[in-house]
């Protein structure tokens, strides 16, 4: 521990106000982020311990289509594409591609999230809820939960665009652009561990 | 109480000065004392409660069944557990933390000031919340602090209780995380040039183990709670005796947070006797490294020993094997610190004064809840003593001893840098006298009933097991710790009188080691006129060996006051209101809320003031002035604690205050 400590303390060295505040910003949300997968992690124990339990409702082989999570997977992993673009951009203070690029990043987070509520539903239309068993109450729990919280990245996108636009990019915006694409790459590492651990594994036995 | 307050407040019109002076305030070291009156107040609701519990007890045996129901009786165990933990000791933790940590790291502020007060805010959301059912109606949890599962399910507690409890430990759970990103924060990237991991003080350290530790296990709290939270709410299955819920998850989680969050609190209390024993024997810490990784030791052991809480829930004997063997092992690195306070004091000159009693007495209390505690560790053992009284004897121990003498030792030690004079000694030596016989009259009896078999959480027990009298033994002990913390009221009130006899002019009362010390009591707003050079570890002492330098003065960047967190937690708590009611409006309220603030706050980029040189120098120079004619204007003879005034003086003096006022009156 003391090791990954000093590790922290490399960073140290910067000279003025802004930058000393921006790096404790940014060494604050990753902070802020291991708590988030820790929600995360315990959300998956839970599953684990929860996805056999089925109570003789149906099991996740039954409800999941395999094509359509792979669509919403390489949606997510082409909007954390065009948001790196976007941060290329915001690092060259280049406000037309910002928007440009990040716009592209909300759309597609949009059209995952579409896609989510639409499995969601086609679930509940067939008759199966999160009331029915303990195994459908940790999927829907576990996705949802991830859904909120691309719901919450997209708000927070929409409007530090909304200021950019009116404002101007300066540092306080790019250090906002930052965290928001670390964010939203954060959430599709989580997503990855959603599509094996949920989804394709849920075909293995 | 609070009427009472209010209407002083009211008319000496102060309203607007604690709006803009405290309330909104972003000040750790303000905030650390919103902390100490809001944790002073619940200590009291929470030994009250304790009161009532015993009363009961002492009542209730044979052909009496006291004069509680029982379902009143376990709403007021559950809430006394609650606001102990959350409210008392987590307070005061968190109180010390704020005003000290910057301090002794020669910081000026915290690394998210804003996310400060937002934790505090919502620290108190939830204290709101646990008292929310006096006014409401409605009732409270009647489950058990830790609300096990199924009982608290939809199924067997339908009333609102257990969701008062879900949204009073949510709202300020999520306020301790934020408190506990933001302490880490500062720790590691705001300590004064020169102040390496290795040279940093040791309550600095504890407090980083324990916030590294609050930030690992609150999460599972938050979730834990969601989840019982969905079940009642939504009617999911995850801790459900149906539709494949599993209750034993909901032990293993609650317990993951539930085991490492008391040693959140004791980390602290461990590191303020650090810094106190080797204050009070005028030395050095020994034995440094070796007390830092004892405090390392005892976070990461800690983490994996969970599962002694339910050794009896048909674990398999390897499993309990090895979270027994785990639980023995937390003692080691503890006896490490303990041969360092000890060799602390080896050949030191030692100096009594009410902090060190604090630390005596801990060690006396806290040895006995240790043996007990590696006793419990034995699952054959535990199997006969789980959920007996023995068991609600051994955490006392910890949790009194530890804990809360851990907090009382660091407010005397800290008091004058907080207020600017020192506490009243005689006052104190009663009270810690008064707290050590109460401690030993409750609970040593407690241990006797707990193995004549006595289980906790009695209402009513037959006549015939000869417990009744030790139950009453047990109450006395409880009223002499009354009687102990109303001694600590009237020593802080008589300190006030007497205020400016205590007066700490230097700023270092107690020929200290540490920065905190080397800068103005109370200390001012920007802590530290000009930033200190560290080269030692114990940075004030070097300083002191070698010669105060004159500061040169430069402008200081402070965060402007906001009022943004208060209202979040009032969303938060609108949110969670509703939630507990059902009000759909409410929660729609609630959330858009905390949204929009937070989106405004968040993008408010105008959020620091600046201190011209000049009038720091100014300031400093006034403040220099002043304890001058302080030191001019008190007898210099009649300084030391022999002459702080006894129970008699004050007595007297409140006495001729009350006969004032009638006449005043008249
Ligand atoms: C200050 C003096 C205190 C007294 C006189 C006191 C007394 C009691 C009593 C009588 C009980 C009920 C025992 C039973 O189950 O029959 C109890 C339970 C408990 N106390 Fe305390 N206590 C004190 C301080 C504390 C502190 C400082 C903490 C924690 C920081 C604490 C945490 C608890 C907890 C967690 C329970 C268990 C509640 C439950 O059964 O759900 N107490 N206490
Ligand atoms: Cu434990």
């Amino acid at each position: 521990m003391v090791a990954w400590l000093s590790e922290a303390q490399k960073m140290n060295h910067v000279e003025s106000h802004e930058e000393a505040s921006t790096d404790r910003v940014m060494f604050g949300f990753w902070i802020y982020l291991m708590t988030d997968l820790l929600m995360f992690a315990a959300l998956f124990a839970v599953f684990a311990v929860l996805r056999n339990n089925t109570a003789g409702e149906p099991s996740g082989k039954d409800i999941f289509s395999l094509p359509f999570v792979l669509i919403e997977t390489l949606i997510l992993l082409t909007s954390s594409f065009t948001c790196g673009l976007g941060m290329i951009a915001a690092r060259n203070k280049d406000k037309a591609k910002v928007m440009l690029w990040f716009g592209v990043t909300m759309l597609l987070g949009l059209i995952f999230l579409t896609l989510e509520i639409k499995e969601f539903s086609t679930i509940l239309h067939e008759g199966h809820s999160w009331r029915d068993s303990a195994f459908l109450s940790s999927f829907f729990v576990l996705v949802g939960t991830h859904g909120l919280h691309i719901t919450s990245g997209i708000l927070w996108l929409a409007v530090t665009l909304r200021y950019i636009a009116r404002q101007g990019l300066n540092h306080h915006k790019i250090r906002k652009l930052a965290l928001i694409s670390l964010f939203w790459h954060f959430l599709d590492i989580v997503w990855i561990f959603i599509f094996t651990v949920v989804y394709l594994m849920s075909f293995i036995n | 109480m609070m009427l009472l307050i209010a209407g002083y407040l009211t008319y000496k019109k102060r309203w607007k000065w604690l709006w803009k002076e405290w309330l909104t305030s972003v000040d750790p070291k303000k905030i650390g004392i919103m902390y100490f009156i809001v944790g002073g107040f619940m200590l009291l609701r929470g030994i009250l409660d304790a009161l009532m519990i015993w009363l009961q007890q002492s009542l209730a045996a044979g052909a009496s069944h006291g004069y509680l129901s029982s379902e009143h009786f376990q709403e007021i165990f559950t809430a006394h557990g609650n606001i102990m933990v959350f409210f008392v000791a987590m307070a005061f933790i968190f109180g010390l933390i704020n005003y000290i940590v910057p301090l002794q790291i020669g910081a000026r502020d915290l690394a998210s000031p804003f996310m400060n007060t937002l934790g505090f805010w919502l620290f108190v959301g939830g204290v709101v919340m646990v008292n929310m059912f006096f006014l409401f109606g409605g009732q409270y949890a009647a489950t058990g602090w830790l609300a096990v599962a199924p009982l608290s399910g939809k199924e067997f507690s339908p009333g609102v209780g257990v969701d008062y409890w879900i949204w009073s430990l949510q709202i300020s759970g999520i306020g301790t995380t934020l408190g506990a990103i933001n302490f880490i924060m500062t720790i590691l990237k705001m300590r004064v040039k020169g102040m390496t991991l290795w040279k940093m003080p040791a309550f600095t350290w504890g407090s980083l183990c324990s916030m590294l530790m609050a930030a690992t296990i609150f999460p599972i709290l938050t979730m834990t709670l969601f989840l019982v939270f969905f079940d009642r709410y939504l009617g999911t299955h995850f801790f459900t005796t149906t539709a494949g819920g599993n209750a034993m998850l909901y032990s293993n989680l609650i317990w993951m947070w539930g085991h490492p969050e008391v040693y959140v609190l004791i980390l602290p209390a461990y590191a303020i006797f650090s810094e106190i024993v080797a204050v009070f024997s005028r030395k050095p810490v020994a034995n440094y490294k070796s007390n830092v990784f004892g405090l390392i030791g005892v976070a990461s052991l800690s983490l994996v020993v969970w599962l002694h809480h339910f050794f009896t829930m048909g674990s398999s004997a390897d499993v309990n094997a090895f979270f027994g063997i785990m639980t023995v092992f937390v003692a080691i690195p503890t006896t490490v610190l303990v041969f360092n306070w000890i060799a602390t004091m080896y050949k030191g000159r030692i100096r009594l004064d009410t902090p060190m009693l604090w630390f005596l007495g801990f060690a006396g209390v806290f040895a006995i809840g240790g043996i007990t505690g590696v006793l419990l560790a034995v699952p054959s053992i535990d199997f006969q003593l789980h959920n007996s009284l023995f068991l609600v004897a051994h955490f006392h121990s910890t949790v009194i001893g530890g804990v809360v003498f851990g907090v009382f030792a660091g407010i005397s030690y800290w008091f004058p840098k907080f207020t600017g004079f020192r506490l009243n000694e005689r006052l104190g030596r009663y009270a810690f006298w008064l707290w050590i016989v109460g401690y030993f009259m409750s609970f040593v009896p407690m241990f006797i009933l707990g193995l004549m078999g006595a289980s906790r959480r009695l209402d009513h027990y037959d006549a015939s097991t000869g417990w009744q009298p030790f139950f009453i033994v047990s109450l006395i002990g409880g009223i002499v710790i009354t009687a102990g913390v109303t001694m600590q009221v009237v020593q802080i009130i008589a300190s006030f009188i007497e205020k400016k006899r205590l007066m700490d002019t230097t700023g270092d009362p107690w020929d200290a080691r540490t920065l905190e010390w080397s800068v103005a009591s109370p200390a001012p707003a920007y802590n530290f006129a000009a930033l200190p050079d560290v080269s030692e570890r114990d940075g004030f002492w070097a300083m002191k060996q070698t010669g105060l330098q004159k500061p040169t003065y430069e402008d200081i960047h402070m965060p402007k006051n906001t009022a943004s967190g208060i209202y979040l937690s009032i969303y938060a708590f609108l949110t969670g209101f509703g939630f507990v009611w059902d009000i759909k409006w409410l929660i729609i309220v609630g959330i858009v809320g905390m949204i929009y603030t937070f989106i405004t706050r968040t993008f408010d980029e105008d959020s620091e003031y600046k201190i011209a040189a000049s009038d720091v120098e100014k300031s400093e120079q006034e403040h220099f002035v002043k304890m001058q004619e302080v030191e001019k204007s008190r007898d210099q003879s009649k300084i030391g604690p022999e002459y702080d005034m006894g129970l008699s003086d004050f007595i007297k003096i409140v006495w001729k205050w009350l006969l004032g006022l009638a006449r005043h009156k008249k």
